[in-house]
């Protein structure tokens, strides 16, 4: 299956410098926070690849960085094959793009405009992308929408806020599936959501990738969600992907010290008990992230190398992408 | 069979709003014998906050205690008047929030707030409470707790934070410990190393603990048992093991059903139709009933009690004809 | 798994229902001042039926009614309620026709800087960069300025333009001057309102979905923004009929021929030491009676619209 988007030494820098007043007077350096500093994957057609990480780790911004939202600093994206930049300097090509790849955010509060009515929402990429004749036309594919996402047509007419959490993030789906993309980015869909909520959700999901063969960008923070969902999974800290795996791979053999203590460190429900290996640390500031290795002053095997020299990403024989100086010299 | 430290019984708060009065809380009983960590589990609006704030006396007006009753040490709490609570919370009771950065002033130096807290509820001198304030930062594995006595909520990080907010919360030996959703601001890997803490020094400290959460892996991790909250009253509570493996009340199950596990296997996860009815329309009897997969008539009409089924109790009537039969 | 099958209601159930119409109900200061309000407005609206006599027309006019004191004085009598002034010109009617004029300018001038402030305001957070900086600035230096100044500056420009200006030119040049006074508060407040939204989610879903811009601001952000302008516009009114009321006091305001309550107060000024007090007490009272419901309604708006409050 050839790769429906491919991303390639993608990174983003953002100037958060202080006003030039301030760093003319009381002489402040000017200060760039690398949220994604050069991830490179592949997501097959049909398949979901989820990316995790902590607070601070990038996984948002890349996610962003795909849809549109920002302009990379450097990288490259390419859909179906046709690398992105060039797709958006034409409208046209730009505009197909857009119908082709959606976006579903955390919040369900936040995520549908409150004065609205549910129809105008759902509608709104049915009319902007000129897929309705008129009312009626629109009114019956808005119903479609909600039904296949198990809410009622007559919900149309409704106001956000007279939903639940759950019922919001199924018309956020709604409004994304309306113009049938290919390609959807899930920025943490189920996070703001109750455990039983969240479930129907996830099943929703599925059930629609199944149907009509959609790809997925998972990005979560909860790793058993992800493990339930995806079947590549990226993890990533402090801007960089540490591994890329599959699924199966990556949750039974961790390779990557970070991916490993993550792993140690979910609560779980049902491996209560087992033996815990102690965390060190916390998510260093991202204004000033440690050389060579982002990871090395938590790491339990670093050396004189994890902290002079960023590691690459190797594959190791069973496809499992790594960036680990321990890895690739055997000690891990 | 040890007094228990705290007993709440048949405990109701209510909202009264311009629409009606709203029933928050409806019947809700449980104990906490000392030392032990007993968790409070549910999704949003199930109430599980409300009963921490009702315990502490924190209750936003114009929410009120309508019924029932609190007692802490056999002495009843509940119907205290403010000085008095104020004494008792602090002293008796310690308590943790979810947002670690407002549960700190911002204005005062973490030295301070810990010593002042000190020094209202125990008999010690300043440079005894300063070294106990060290001491309880040390604790909590704050390292170089001296400086850091020094300096400002805004210069620790989210862990840290939590970490002083316990040792607040332990400043004034407290028997029992409130803690609401404290570490669901927290990265996961924070989560572990705050939980694995609180557990540790509540042991040390002989503090039992009220932890209130939506994360039943962090249940899983801490709670010696678990009470399952539903609409505003208790459906399940039980020790945590059997909860988690042997539900007996027909929602726990959907609730331990629908979270996915780490050694999961299923292509879907299991789902509870519908959603948590809102305060103004709780179905007649069993507030469950209209999403329930083993509804029964009797349900539709009776409230069921917390009865004993097998390893728990629940609040169910199908547990009701296997204890007739 | 389907939500409940009853139908949406409609907007005025909705509203009738809502948290704003149940806090006016409840509040007899905002019934009151709505009330006074309504009343101000209606006469001032009807006035040519409702005022007993048509005080500019000048065949109605009576020399010999000159400074007659109001009713329940003696020397007074039914027909002129509110005494007459120094032409034989019904007191009352003058007030009714006043404050039409009154009302008119000073909404017509909130209704200008409404558009424009709110207008500039969506720019401004919206496009951040160099055009915020830019319009910020602006707002910066239109506040240095006393606003009767700068109202009295375009008025006396205007005069010397347009030495020959027919009446409508008048209203038109005063009712900007006003205006220009007032922008600045609706610009700055919706900019910040604008500059929250913009990082909302919804609004970035409507980019993603590949909206223009400029529809993204008119048709998402601008109706989460207007809830703080409202509230404002509606104390502004109060404002400019005060502004319009000093500027006609001067005399530089509203044509002679169409009196303003301000214009009312600067004739019955120049005969108060005579001891005719009604010719200019009563259009100030009539002036502090709209002035004040209208705050009044604006102090209960902004209260019943903050979500913290209620």
């Amino acid at each position: 299956m050839s790769a429906l988007v491919q991303v390639d030494d993608l990174a983003k820098i953002f100037d958060v410098s202080p006003p030039w007043l301030n760093r003319v007077l009381e002489r402040k350096p000017r200060q760039f926070v690398h949220a994604v500093d050069g991830v490179s994957f592949a997501i097959r057609k049909g398949t979901t690849l989820a990316l995790v990480g902590e607070s601070g780790c990038g996984k948002s911004t890349v996610a962003r960085l795909l849809v549109g939202l920002y302009e990379p600093t450097r990288g490259r994206v390419q859909f179906d094959g046709q690398d992105t930049a060039a797709l958006k300097s034409s409208p046209a090509s730009l505009r197909n793009l857009r119908r082709r790849m959606q976006m579903i955010f955390q919040d369900p509060y936040a995520s549908l405009n409150p004065r609205w009515k549910v129809l105008d929402i759902v509608g709104e990429p049915l009319r902007e992308h000129g897929l309705c004749s008129g009312l009626e036309s629109l009114r019956a594919k808005v119903g479609e929408l909600l039904r296949s996402v198990g809410l009622a047509a007559v919900d149309m007419e409704k106001f956000p806020h007279q939903f639940s959490g759950g019922q919001r993030q199924r018309i956020s789906i709604a409004r994304a599936l309306a113009t049938q993309p290919e390609f959807l980015v899930c920025d943490e869909p189920t996070s703001a959501l109750d455990v039983s909520v969240q479930a129907q959700v996830l099943n929703i999901m599925k059930d629609l990738q199944r149907e009509q063969g959609l790809t997925y960008l998972f990005i979560s923070h909860n790793l058993a969600v992800v493990r339930h969902v995806s079947d590549q999974v990226g993890v990533m800290y402090l801007g960089r992907l540490v591994e890329l795996a599959d699924k199966i791979e990556l949750f039974a053999r961790p390779r990557h010290p970070y991916t490993r203590m993550l792993l140690a460190a979910i609560p779980d429900i049902h491996m209560s008990g087992s033996s815990r290996t102690p965390v060190q640390g916390e998510v260093p500031n991202p204004l000033n992230p440690p050389s060579g290795c982002a990871f090395h002053p938590r790491c339990p095997h670093a050396n004189a190398r994890c902290a002079a020299e960023r590691p690459a990403m190797i594959e190791t024989p069973q496809g499992v992408r790594v960036a680990c100086h321990a890895v690739q010299e055997g000690r891990l | 069979m040890t007094a228990p430290l705290l007993e709440v019984r048949h405990l109701r708060v209510e909202f009264p709003t311009r629409r009606g009065t709203l029933l928050a809380l409806d019947d809700i009983s449980f104990d906490i014998s000392p030392g032990e960590v007993l968790g409070v589990v549910g999704e949003s609006g199930a109430g599980k906050s409300l009963t921490g704030a009702a315990i502490i006396g924190l209750l936003e007006p114009p929410g009120r205690i309508a019924g029932g009753e609190i007692l802490l040490g056999g002495r009843r709490i509940d119907n205290l008047p403010y000085e008095q609570m104020r004494a008792i919370r602090g002293k008796r009771i310690g308590a943790i929030f979810q947002d670690p950065l407002t549960s700190l002033n911002p204005l005062y130096t973490v030295g301070r707030q810990l010593t002042e807290t000190i020094l209202t509820h125990l008999p010690v001198s300043a440079e005894e409470a300063r070294a106990r304030a060290v001491k309880l930062l040390q604790e909590t594995g704050i390292p170089a707790a001296e400086q850091r006595l020094e300096q400002y909520p805004h210069q620790f990080s989210g862990g840290m934070r939590q970490r002083v907010v316990i040792a607040l919360a332990l400043a004034a030996q407290p028997e029992l410990i409130v803690a609401d959703e404290p570490t669901t601001a927290l990265d996961v890997s924070i989560q572990a190393q705050i939980i694995a803490l609180l557990k540790r020094l509540c042991k040390e400290h002989g503090a039992a603990v009220m932890l209130v959460t939506h994360d039943m892996g962090v249940i899983a991790e801490t709670c010696d048992r678990v009470a399952v909250m539903y609409a505003g009253r208790i459906c399940e509570i039980g020790p945590v093991h059997e909860v988690i493996h042997h539900p007996a009340h027909p929602y726990s199950r959907g609730l331990m059903g629908s979270i996915p596990a780490m050694d999961d296997t299923r292509e879907r996860l299991l789902q509870i139709d519908g959603a948590m009815p809102r305060l103004n329309a709780i179905p007649k009897g069993c507030a469950f009933n209209p999403r329930c997969p083993q509804v029964m008539e009797r349900c539709r009409s009776e409230r069921p009690e917390l009865r004993d089924a097998r390893h728990t109790r629940a609040a169910c009537w199908l547990h009701a004809q296997e204890a007739d039969s | 798994m389907s939500t409940t099958t009853a139908a949406a209601p409609g907007a005025l159930a909705r509203f009738l229902d809502g948290d704003v119409w149940h806090s006016f109900k409840n509040s007899p200061m905002a019934i009151v001042a709505a009330l006074i309000a309504l009343l101000c407005v209606f006469c001032a609206l009807f006035a040519p039926w409702v005022a007993p006599h048509n005080p500019f027309d000048m065949t109605s006019i009576d020399l010999n009614d000159a400074r007659r004191p109001p009713a329940w004085m003696d020397g007074g009598s039914a027909k002129f309620l509110l005494g007459t002034d120094d032409q034989g010109r019904d007191i009352l009617s003058a007030i009714m026709y006043g404050a039409r004029i009154s009302l008119f300018v000073g909404v017509a001038s909130v209704l200008v800087s409404m558009v424009v402030g709110v207008a500039l305001g969506l720019l401004s957070g919206f496009a951040g960069g160099r055009t915020d900086a830019l319009i910020m600035r602006v707002c910066d230096v239109m506040l240095s300025f006393p606003p009767l100044l700068v109202a009295l500056l375009i008025d006396g420009v205007g005069r010397a333009m347009f030495p020959n200006a027919d009446e409508t030119l008048a209203f038109g040049v005063l009712i900007v001057a006003i205006s220009l006074t007032g922008w600045v508060q609706y610009a700055r407040t919706v900019r910040g309102s604008t500059m929250v939204e913009r990082n909302r989610e919804y609004v970035q879903a409507a980019r993603v979905i590949g909206v223009a811009p400029l529809r993204i601001m008119f048709r998402h952000v601008l109706p989460n923004v207007m809830g703080p302008v409202l509230v404002l516009a509606t104390i502004h009114v109060a404002a400019a009929i005060l502004t319009e009321a000093t500027l006609s006091f001067l005399g530089v305001g509203v044509p002679p021929t169409s009196p303003s309550l301000g214009t009312l107060i600067r004739i019955g000024n120049d005969v108060l030491f005579s001891g005719e007090w009604w010719i200019t007490i009563f259009p100030g009272l009539m002036l502090i009676l709209i002035a004040l419901s209208v705050n009044l309604l604006g102090d209960w708006l902004r209260d019943a619209l903050n979500p913290r409050l209620r």
